[in-house]
This record gives structure tokens, sequence and C-alpha cells, in this order.
């Protein structure tokens, strides 16, 4: 008989479902009543464009010389209506970060960074800032149903018009900014008493369904004198029909925002759990495109998750014409730096995950409207720090397009990648590596 | 003298209307505009900006006189779906009915309508004064930022739902109140203002001040609290 003392024991085990992160999760709701709200998009594994490659040249296709033959980047949004479409120089655009969420400084940084590399900034719900527009050379105005600082004159100063029916990390919803950030400044902006929790409307107060959408892009058009393009951005849900209705509304440009793209502040449930990843909804949306004889005249934005050049390279060879960036370029600018992790720490998190933006408490001054941690950021060398990332994105794409004898980051085409994965494969309707199949295109393995 | 310019949209377009209308200077002599056969075409005088009068003759389609600043705009007959939205200032006069979002997200300026008004009437207002002669539909003033809304019919359910700082003042009954939204005493401050409204709306002695009721937020949903949760 075995010594009861030194019978081995299985170690122990950790629930695969009640994980650490549910277990804690389930305490903080039991102790609080309420549900976790944070900043930021979907953190949870999803099918990316990690799951892709590219298979570059070989005997039946041959590269372009790196540092020698030209491969453009410029992208030209709004050729199908406005009277000023805009020229970007490059394929990547800052998404809508408003005011309020993000500190002075931090917009004023997003302009100057964007503006360095010749592409545009997006305003936010909040309306436009004197600074952003000084700092921005070229801005997009977002339409939102909350209008809060919406005026005719802000209208006539952008460069385009940005329709915001929703947005990835939370398709169908609307946002609230905690009364912590809504300084007199803010407040004023958004005509709403100091200090208080502010709502943002999820559906616009006078319109609704695809053929109000319509009579609306023809107001802000006629307001406008027919100038700006109108993008259309749509949280991504059902991509490929919202794409084919706000073509047929009349924008000149749409935009999908896959469920890693961040927010200001939302509920985790809904961050985590509504929405599909941007890998699925960029060939969506695309094909809406093809199947109208609509794409490269309606341009195309892809946003959620885009982290270095082979995203935006694979966005583009999926069929988008640019993407933008907001979380990324918000670390570009020194969001969640280590620099900060003793502070972090303090806040009950650590660099690299803290995601409490709506919380005004931010290290970095970034997701804040505390004049002290704002002052932290200095716009200038914030706005180098975007501009050197936006060249790295820029420089990584064409490196790939060239790879693959692109003379045009434009001409980066389905046919250049395989997939990892059946899901990427089938998602983005690219063979899965090594074999001719492309779920539920193809019959073959 | 300025000169009377008639626009007829049954030979002309919107753009061509819209676009001699933006081109006008505040200083501009050409103050007086008409417009005939309407037809409830969509963004009709939307996004002027200049003093001038503008009286149209027949229904607007969706969102007449978006955004006006400055402007005083006539519509005889009715008006479709978000009139004068986001007004900025100046003058809008419907005298027949309006539809649903009328004066949606104003943030300045006068909107009358003398007959009634649909649903959400005033829905986010931030600013704009509104008189509806008659009734208003569901969900009005919805979000109600600032401004006013005066009612000298019935209002709809859910009057002034998540109501912030905008001002509700009704003559007739009131279907329901909405979240957040409570009658409030109607002191002396308050009977100088709806009678400021109601001059500037035309309608001193027309009727009896006294007849009004107050509604207002209760603002206890300014700051979210799960204790609340059922209100919304």
């Amino acid at each position: 008989m075995s010594d009861p003392g030194k019978t081995p024991r299985t170690v122990p085990r950790a629930s695969a479902t009640f994980d650490e992160y549910t277990l804690s999760e389930i305490r903080r709701a039991a102790a609080t009543g309420i549900y976790d709200i944070r900043g930021a998009g979907a953190k949870r594994k999803l099918p990316h464009f990690d799951d892709l490659l590219f298979l570059g040249a070989s005997i039946s296709r041959y590269p372009l010389e790196g540092y020698r033959e030209k491969c453009s980047t410029e992208v030209v949004l709004g050729t199908r209506f406005a009277k000023k479409p805009i020229t970007l120089k490059i394929p990547v655009t800052i998404a809508g970060m408003s005011f309020g969420s993000l500190s002075a400084q931090a917009k004023e940084a997003l302009g100057r960074g964007a503006s360095a590399m010749g592409t545009s900034t997006t305003t936010g719900d909040g309306g436009m800032t004197q600074e952003e527009r000084q700092s921005s050379q070229t801005l997009v105005y977002q339409y939102l149903p909350s209008r809060y600082g919406m005026n005719p004159d802000d209208l006539r100063k952008a460069d385009a018009i940005e329709i915001v029916i929703g947005q990835g990390a939370k398709p169908g919803g609307g946002g609230m900014l905690l009364g912590q950030k809504i300084t007199e400044r803010v407040a004023a902006m958004r005509t709403l008493p100091v200090g208080i929790d502010q709502r943002s409307a999820c559906r616009h107060p006078d319109w609704t369904g695809p053929d109000d959408l319509e009579i609306k892009i023809e107001e802000l058009r006629e307001i406008t004198d027919w100038e700006k393009p109108i993008y259309v951005k749509v949280g991504a849900a059902r991509p490929y029909y919202d794409t084919a209705l706000a073509v047929k509304a009349g924008a000149d440009v749409v935009v999908v925002d896959g469920m890693q793209g961040g927010t200001a502040a939302t509920q985790e449930v809904f961050i985590e759990n509504v929405g599909i990843p941007t890998l699925a909804a960029v060939r969506q949306a695309a094909q809406a495109l093809q199947d109208l004889g609509m794409h490269r005249k309606v341009q195309l934005i892809v946003s959620g998750g885009i982290r270095n050049g082979a995203d935006v390279a694979k966005a583009l060879a999926l069929g988008a014409d640019a993407v933008a960036i907001g979380t990324a370029a918000l670390v570009a600018l020194g969001d969640n730096d280590p620099h900060w992790e003793a502070e972090y720490q303090a806040l009950g998190t650590t660099a690299g995950a803290y995601d409490d933006w709506h919380e005004g408490r931010d290290p970095a001054g970034i997701t804040t409207q505390d004049p002290a941690l704002s002052a932290r950021l200095d716009p200038v060398a914030a706005g180098r720090r975007l501009a050197n990332y936006l060249a790295v994105l820029t420089l990584e794409c064409q490196t790939i397009a060239r790879a693959c004898g692109k003379s045009h980051v434009h001409n980066l085409e389905p046919e250049d990648l395989v997939a990892l994965t059946i899901e990427a494969a089938a998602m983005a309707r690219v063979p899965l590596a090594g074999t001719d199949w492309i779920p539920g295109v193809t019959g073959r393995f | 003298m300025s000169a009377h310019h008639a626009i007829d949209l049954a030979t002309g377009t919107v753009r061509e209307l819209n676009a001699a209308l933006h081109a006008l200077s505040p200083d501009t002599n050409q103050t007086l505009w008409r417009v005939s056969n309407p037809r409830g075409l969509h963004a009709i005088a939307a996004g002027v900006d200049a003093p001038v009068t503008i009286e149209i003759d027949g229904p607007v389609g969706y969102y007449c006189g978006g955004m006006n600043k400055h402007a005083s705009i006539v519509v005889n007959g009715n008006a479709g779906v978000g009139l004068a939205q986001n007004i900025m200032s100046g003058f809008v006069h419907v005298k027949g009915d309006a539809s649903q979002s009328a004066g949606a997200t104003g943030c300045g300026g006068m909107i009358v309508i003398d007959g009634n008004a649909s649903a959400r009437c005033g829905i986010s207002m931030k600013g704009v004064d509104i008189v509806v002669k008659g009734s208003v539909g569901h969900m009005s003033a919805f979000m109600g930022q600032a401004g006013s809304l005066v009612v000298l019919g019935d209002a709809g359910e859910a009057l002034g739902d998540s109501l912030y700082e905008a001002k509700l003042f009704v003559r007739g009954s009131v279907a329901s109140l909405g979240a957040d939204c409570i009658e409030k005493e109607m002191r002396d401050e308050h009977r100088a203002l709806l009678a400021a409204k109601l001059e500037a709306a035309g309608l001193t002695g027309a009727v009896d001040i006294g007849e009004f009721r107050r509604y207002g937020s209760a603002r206890t949903l300014y700051h979210f609290h799960v204790d609340n949760v059922s209100s919304y």
C-alpha cells in the first residue's frame, strides 16, 4: 500500500470556460450591479489579417525593384459626385475620434501627424475644434446622431463629411461620455450642463432607413453646394447590404469599421459580442461594390485593428481603397506607453492594457480632459511620432506590393493572398495556403 | 426697395435655387424671394446664411430650411420630415402641418407651425424655440438640451423623454411624460419666458398663458446610476 503522503497529485486545474478573467468579472459584477464600461475595441482572439499571407512573385509574376521602381500610394476619395474630391498621399487615414474623449493636445497631434504625411484626420462626436481644423490639412467632419456641435459653418470648413451610422465596436449602440470629461469647454460645444454624464444617441434624429438617408445626403450636398465628398460609415454587421444601401443612397465613400475598431466608452459585453471582425467585413463590402459595378467608383475605407503595413496591404488586396486607424494612432502618440507604468499600476492596470479611457485619468494625457494630464502630451513631438508611424505603414505596404509586382498599392488583389486557416479562407474568400480550396466558393480541397 | 425674386421650381431646380440663395452676401439687397411649385421637393432653402425672406407657395419635402441662419422662411403649405433641422438662427413659419422631427437638433432661431407637428418635434433641440399652434406627436423634445417647445394643443406620448435643459410648455393634454420628464411649477420667470416666445410667434393676446403647464427635466438621470436602470 502506498504512503498517502507521497501519492502523486494532479495540479489545480483552471477552467477554460470559467477562466481567471471571467471569474474576476463575475465577482466585479456581483459587487457593483453594473456592467463594465471601457474604451478600445474587441480584445478577444479573432480571425484577422494575421491569418493571411501574400504569395509574392514567382516565375509567373515578376516583382518590382525595391528602392528603385515606383509603387504609388495616392488615393483619391469622393470622385463619384463631389466637386472637390480629396487626394491623400498615403492609403492610411485617421479615424474619427472626438474632442472630449481625447484631449485638445491629442487632437492637434493627430492633425499634425496626418498632415505631415498628406493624409486626413476626422472629427468625432463633439464637433470641430479650431485646433484640429488648423492642424489638419485635410479634415473629415463627422455627422453623428447626437449632432453635438453641428453647424453649417464647420460643415463648409470641412474637406469631407462622414455620416456615421455606426462603429465597429458597437454597431447599433450610442455612447456615453462620463461627467468627469464634460468640462466647461466640452459642455459648451455640446450645449450641455457641465459635469453630467452625456448620452450620445444611437439613431439619427431626422431620418430612418436607406430611403431617408438618400434625402439626407442630398440635403448635405445642397448645404455644401455639392463640393464635399460624403462618406457613410457603418459598423461591420451586414457589410454587403449596408455597403449596397450606402451606394444606393448616394455615398461617395463607404467606411466599414470592424469589431476590433475602438470606442471611447462602451459596455464590454457590447464590444466583445456585437459585430463581425474586420477580416470578415472587408471582402463582403468590396463584393457589394463589385456586384454594383461601383468598385473604385465609390471608394471603400476599412478600419478596425489595422496595426502594420501588412494589414494595410491585405485590406487593400481584399478591395479597400484605404484604411483608417484609431487605436494604433493613439499608441503612436503615446497611449499605453510603458513610460507611465507606475501610474497605470496605480490605476489598477498595466501599460498595454489600460482601457478605462472614459474615466479621464489617462497618464499619457490623451484620453483625458484633465489640464495637468493633457499638458503631458506635446502635440509637436506626438505628431512627429504619428507621422513616423504612418511612414512605416506606408513603406511596409509598398514593400509587399512591390514583392507582388504592383506599381500601385491598389493593384494588390485577392489573387495575391492565401489563408492560414479555414476560417480566414472562408471570410476573405482566398484559398487555404497550399490548396485551391476557398470554403463556400470552390468545392475542391 | 429691393426686387422680388421669383423662382419657379416647375421649371428651375432646387440646386439652382439654393445656389442663388447661398451666393447672397450678408448685406444683400435681394431680400425678398418667392418660390412657386415646390411640389414636396426636398432641401428647399437649405443652408441659407443671409437675412432674406423666402416665401414658398406650396408643400415642401424633407429638410426645408435645414441649418438655416438669419433667413425668414414662410411655407404656405405643409412641410415634410426634418423641417429646419439644426436651424441656427432666423425664423421658419409653416402655415400647414409639419411631419416628424420638425426642428430636430435646432440650435437657435424660431420655428412656428400653424397646424400640427408629428412625432419627435424638437428632438435633441439645442436652443431653438418651437411654437406649435396645434398638437405634437409622440417623443417630442426627446433628449432636448436647450431652447423651448410651446404647444398650444396636446402632446403625444413620452413627451420630453430623457430631457436635459429644454423648457416645455403645453396648453392641452399630455398623453404621457417620458423618462425623467416631470411637470414643474410655473413661476413668474417661466410665465415671462412663455410670454416672450408667444410674442415672438405673433401670438400676444391670442392665448391665455395661465392655461399652460410647464414640463422639464427631473435631472435624476444626469448621472448614470444602477438604481435608475428601470427608467431606461
